[in-house]
């Protein structure tokens, strides 16, 4: 049996809830893996709120806690507060984080409280029959939008570097490796770390946005229309912007200032 | 490489076959226990060990053992 399903997974609850070929899988493992990778089993407690993405940790054998809609953010800081000696990794949707916790997101960037957050961004509301998102792109025919999309989608992780985020980045299912590094990296990190990933949901948002459901398909996709960001490139346009997009050490801590103002 | 695939837990969406650099796998007739056709790694002795199925499993349904 897989070896990181084996230590880390509810034997008992599998399979998933998700879709043959969902990214949640994919982002999943990727976070087991870093865990692994670091040792830290004992020392994490993770978050999520509700939604497809929400249900990434309801399957691990650590300590977990599913909350309502929107409000991961909100139990999280909660959490931290109360036990800072933990390192807490939230996973999240893109409806779940920029819509009704949109304002959980704005305060939880500005305080730099040293969480790890991973938005799984499927650009839909997928758990719920596929509306649109925050995060759906120009165009796109969703339920709740069935003659195209005319908004402007809300860019995740631009809008955490412009709030205060301090460790930014950004990742496909199809870059696993690299993301399970931006999961170490986002947990090492002291401060507010934002790691969002572009997933596929074949099933509610494959056909609208990629023209089709297979998830392999999808995910060459994504290999092949984006690049990796450094500093001071020329950046193709309509490309999926990757990489580390933003790692500031030099910002003082939440927790941090409080102990140092109180003492 | 010895290849193991977890019909419990596969539920068939042809990522692993379609990621392979090496074409190991194919689409077989066997069904997992979610009722869809299962993958089958019928090239098993070209797999050069990258994990990238494992990796990409997202049920983690497969074991690459050296
Ligand atoms: C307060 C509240 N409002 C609305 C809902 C219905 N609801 C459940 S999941 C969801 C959207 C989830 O979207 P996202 O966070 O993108 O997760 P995904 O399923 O796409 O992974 C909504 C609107 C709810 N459960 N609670
Ligand atoms: S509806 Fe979409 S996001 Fe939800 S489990 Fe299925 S593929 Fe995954
Ligand atoms: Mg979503």
């Amino acid at each position: 049996m897989n070896r990181l399903k084996e230590r880390y997974l509810r034997l008992d609850a599998l399979p998933t809830l998700f879709c043959p070929g969902c990214g949640n899988g994919i982002v999943q493992y990727a976070a087991i893996a870093a865990i692994d990778k670091m040792g830290i089993r004992n020392d994490i407690a993770c978050v999520s709120g509700i939604g497809c993405s929400s249900w990434i940790p309801c399957y691990l054998n650590l300590d977990v806690m599913h909350t309502t809609h929107g409000r991961a953010l909100a139990f999280a800081q909660g959490l931290k507060l109360a036990r800072p000696e933990k390192q807490v990794l939230v996973f999240t949707g893109d409806g779940d984080c920029l819509a009704i916790g949109g304002n959980h997101l704005l305060h939880a960037c500005k305080r730099n409280i040293d969480l790890t957050v991973v938005m799984v961004n499927n650009h839909i509301y997928a758990m719920t029959g596929g509306q649109k998102s925050p995060a759906t792109p120009k165009g796109v025919i969703t339920k709740t939008s069935p003659g195209g999309n005319y908004e402007e989608p809300i860019d995740g992780a631009q809008l955490v570097i412009c709030m205060g985020a301090t460790y930014v980045a950004r990742w496909t299912t199809a870059h696993p490796v690299q993301l399970q590094k931006s999961i170490e990296a986002g947990i090492k990190h002291k401060g507010f770390s934002f790691i969002e990933v572009i997933s596929q949901c074949p099933t509610q948002s494959g056909v609208s946005i990629y023209g089709v459901k297979d998830p392999a398909y999808i995910m060459k996709f994504f290999k092949e229309n984006s690049y990796i960001y450094k500093e001071g490139m020329d950046e193709p346009k309509n490309k999926i912007q990757c990489g580390v997009l933003k790692h500031d050490n030099d910002q003082p801590e939440y927790i941090d200032r409080m102990e140092a103002r109180f003492k | 490489m010895k290849i193991s695939i977890d019909t419990a837990c596969c539920k068939g969406c042809g990522i692993c076959i379609n990621i392979c650099p090496k074409q190991v796998y194919a689409r077989s007739k066997i069904r997992n226990r979610y009722g869809t056709a299962m993958p089958e790694p019928i090239k098993e002795n070209e797999c050069i060990g990258c994990k990238l199925c494992e990796r990409l499993c997202p049920d983690g349904a497969i074991n690459v053992e050296e």
